[in-house]
């Protein structure tokens, strides 16, 4: 925690914002002492004088200086600002913090309430609350304050509910945590974050809210002035002086820009590393196909008998920046060879480099991933050079994907249909209907009933199952030579597992598309494929042959991944042996 | 004697019923495995024992007290049942050391801790799950998957409960790291006397933990019974489709079609 938020300080935005924070408040705090004679002393001979070194932005109609006017009226224009915002924020979790922990009627009663506060421009509840106030630097400031309520309440309770909803909310409860105890402990630590960066975007607008509300003439009023006033005024003479206009502009922008470099720089999160990345690739798979959008359509007829690999992979090397300059790798030194029809499990534990030796496989890491190979090729195409167009459009047709979870894979705003018809028409050169079919056809093949109406609904509107097995038919509507599974079944129970992997192998029956299955499950790749492929610690330990792993399985490691998985004729009455960390260090008894 | 008896349990949501008439028991010192695939209604018995939910009928007692009652002992009675739950990563606060957690777990106990006593507390079962009890300190993301998942039973512990309901505690980790979770149970049951409800769709890993099995579907009882006997015959279709989709090693995964 303490690196992210030293890192975060130390980003361009975050001294920008840091630096000139501190500037505002000294000119905040000294301007009246330093300027306070210039800015308010009168001399009619001096009268609207031009720019000059004295007088930077000039003078006014009184002859005082608008450069020292401008750097006094930082303070009041601050405190307005900052008082406003934190009116705007405290209300805002008053309101959405007591919406939270409502029971479910009233709840609906004061959301609904935020709701429909939410639909007034804020300009109109501003000129309201102005009405109600009056004119006054005061009034415009709880206008302000109030006007921005709403959006941060609504801000708060979304923010709390997402947090509310998770497990260790619920852990509270049942060891008896009142639900104020709850706001403080759990909920308030857990949207501090998001909120303190809301906080500083919203002080940038509140900012431009009162130097329009002052220029309208709604809010500070003579003989008190703060920047937006200042302006109203330099307006009126910019044909005379226009420094006395662009002058006190010049300060609300720097200002707002603060304002806005701290919120940027408090936003900065750490979002780099290999889940991210994977993330990255799974949205790839749809991106790059639609990338190649006016790509030559594949001749049908597109056959590479004769070599019996389909894809090969020498000497990967896979490596992450650290943060620090240089680079951490995890996959180091793999080579893997797929045979045209084959199924290759690759099982390891987590951080074993079994993902990443898969996607770099398929050609679909990219930045931050540095990859290196010696060799690297997909049916016929070398991989490890600049792809031309015909073969990316191949790529798209011949390379099919399931992921562990298909919500990231599969678009959630558009229909599954919408995406099941996209390779046939794009890359296949169909017309709507025949690729309509296609994928209807490709859907009833995973037997998924009522393919037709299926069609025409969102991912979220199937189970888990389902949305793998769409998956699947998405692969299925283009020709699939490859196709590469990811944990596929590990957010499923056993007997949805079953039946996933069921069509998974009766569609590579029906393709003749060989298929890499990763999994954590020694026991369930070995039911499955016909090679196993046992990585750990970004190295391929051993391969053997899945129906001889018992007998055949040599390696320490392969040994204990077998031993420490309970089956149906494990010893109840021992403790299950383990496997102490990445590296092997075993108890005897699991070695032999 | 049981230490959890569940009574014809009723379990709704708005208009649909997940759980009809269900009735299970824990024996004491004993750990019932509850099997059965996603939407079965596991989770909502879980939820429904440790007050999460307010069940549509039936009764829930533990050590004899029913839980639904008003009044201290039902209090008392529900805050003897702790849960562990299925995803480390979402089940400790972020933003809270794991001491602290650990040391909130103990209001479950409904007496007043003092800050030496909550000290000394998680020290102890920091020791009692195998973490080093120095890093009391540190927040939840220091930690790996199976500490995590270490350090949740440890918090579920912190409130003495009699009776521990582990919601697919492996499910979200890796094999080498499950076998130790459920070596870990199976020591702190020795301990403790604990009794256990031990929720799961792996039927291997039900299978080596748990003295009896009840397997549920659609949010009913198809078939309960002691481990070993209901496994090597199962008597319901249901429970004989569960056991044919376990993987076996080296064995080909054979389908009908």
């Amino acid at each position: 925690m303490a690196t992210t938020k030293h890192s975060r300080l130390r980003s361009p935005a975050g001294i920008a914002a840091t630096l000139g924070a501190i500037a505002l408040l000294l000119i905040s705090v000294f301007a009246s002492f330093i300027w306070g004679d210039a800015a308010g002393q009168t001399s009619v001979t001096d009268r609207l004088a031009p720019s000059s070194w004295d007088a930077p932005f000039g003078t006014d109609q009184l002859g005082r200086d608008v450069f020292a006017r401008v750097m006094v009226a930082t303070q009041l224009s601050m405190m307005l600002t900052l008082g406003a915002t934190a009116i705007s924020v405290v209300g805002g979790l008053i309101l959405g913090l007591i919406a939270t922990v409502l029971p479910r009627h009233p709840r609906r009663l004061v959301t609904g309430l935020i709701d429909i506060l939410l639909a007034f421009p804020w300009l109109l509840l501003v000129l309201f609350f102005s009405v109600i106030w009056g004119a006054s630097a005061m009034g415009a400031m709880l206008a302000i304050g109030f006007a921005g309520v709403p959006s941060l309440a609504r801000l708060v309770y979304n923010l709390a509910s997402s947090v509310s909803g998770r497990d260790f909310v619920r852990a509270a409860r049942v060891v008896g945590v009142g639900p104020f105890g709850i706001l403080a402990r759990h909920v308030m630590p857990n949207i501090a974050g998001p909120l303190l960066v809301n906080t500083a975007a919203t002080a940038s607008v509140t900012l431009l809210s009162f130097a329009g509300l002052s220029f309208l003439g709604l809010g500070v009023q003579a003989p008190e002035y703060d920047w937006g006033r200042l302006l109203q005024e330099g307006i009126l003479r910019i044909y005379v002086n226009p420094m006395s206009a662009i002058g006190p502009g010049l300060a609300i922008v720097i200002a707002g820009l603060i304002f806005t470099l701290a919120s940027e720089a408090l936003a900065i999160g750490s979002g780099e590393g290999v889940r991210a990345t994977r993330a990255l690739a799974a949205a790839s798979v749809t991106g790059r196909r639609r990338a190649v959008d006016r790509g030559p359509a594949v001749p049908l007829q597109q056959t590479d008998a004769s070599s019996d690999t389909i894809a090969e992979v020498r000497g990967l090397r896979v490596a992450f920046p650290d943060g620090e300059g240089g680079t951490v790798e995890r996959v180091h030194g793999v080579d893997l060879t797929i045979a045209p029809g084959e199924v290759v499990g690759i099982v390891g534990e987590s951080g074993s480099g079994k993902s990443l030796t898969a996607m770099a496989l398929a050609g679909l890491l990219e930045s931050p991933a540095e990859v290196q190979v010696t060799r690297h090729h997909f049916d016929g195409i070398d991989m490890s050079s600049t792809l031309s167009r015909e073969e990316q459009s191949r790529l798209g047709v011949e390379l099919a994907m399931v992921f562990q979870d298909p919500l990231t894979s599969l678009n959630p705003a558009l229909t599954v249909g919408r995406q099941l018809t996209e390779v046939p028409e794009v890359h296949l050169g169909m017309n709507s209907r025949d690729s309509r079919e296609r994928a209807s056809a490709a859907l009833a093949s995973v037997h998924i009933p009522e393919p037709g109406r299926r069609l025409r609904q969102y991912p979220h509107e199937f189970s888990g199952g389902m949305r793998q097995r769409a998956m699947i038919a998405m692969g299925l509507t283009a020709r699939p030579r490859l196709l590469i599974a990811d944990e596929p079944t590990t957010a499923l129970d056993v007997t949805v597992q079953r039946q996933v992997i069921s069509v998974l192998k009766e569609a590579q029956r029906a393709t003749g598309a060989a298929i890499v299955f990763i999994s954590h499950d020694i026991a369930l790749v070995s039911a499955i494929c016909d090679r196993v492929v046992v990585m750990n610690g970004g190295e391929v330990v051993e391969v053997v042959s899945a129906e001889r792993i018992r007998e055949e399985a040599t390696h320490p490691y392969t040994r204990a991944l077998i031993a420490c998985l309970p089956d149906m004729t494990s010893d109840r009455s021992v403790p299950l042996p383990t496997i102490g960390t990445t590296n092997i260090t075993l108890p005897e008894e699991v070695v032999q | 004697m049981n230490a959890l008896e569940v009574d014809g349990l009723v379990v709704r949501y708005g208009r649909d019923t997940v759980v009809s008439d269900v009735s299970l028991a824990v024996p004491q010192g004993r750990t019932l495995g509850l099997v059965g695939e996603s939407g079965s209604g596991k989770t909502s018995v879980a939820n429904a024992v440790v007050g999460l939910v307010r069940p549509a009928g039936g009764d829930i007692r533990v050590g004899g007290e029913t839980v639904l009652a008003r009044g201290r002992a039902a209090v008392r009675a529900q805050r003897k049942v702790q849960l562990v739950f299925q995803d480390p990563f979402s089940a400790l606060d972020p933003r809270m050391t794991i001491g602290a957690s650990i040391a909130e777990a103990t209001r479950a106990t409904g007496r007043r801790w003092s800050r030496q006593e909550k000290v000394e507390r998680v020290r102890a079962l920091l020791a009692q799950v195998h973490i080093d009890p120095e890093r009391a300190g540190e927040l939840p993301g220091a930690f790996s998957g199976g500490q995590r998942q270490r350090i949740t039973i440890a918090r579920a512990l912190a409130g003495e409960p009699t009776v521990l309901i582990a919601d697919e505690v492996t499910s979200a980790l890796d094999v080498s790291v499950q076998g130790a979770v459920l070596n870990l149970l199976r020591e702190l049951q020795a301990q403790l006397g604990l009794s256990i409800l031990f929720i799961s769709h792996n039927l291997a890993v039900v299978r080596y933990i748990s003295d009896e099995v009840c397997v549920m579907r659609h949010g009913r009882v198809v078939e309960m019974g002691e481990t070993e006997g209901l496994l090597a015959a199962p008597a319901d279709p249901y429970t004989r489709e569960l056991l044919e989709a376990v993987p076996v090693l080296g064995r080909r995964m054979t389908f009908e079609e």
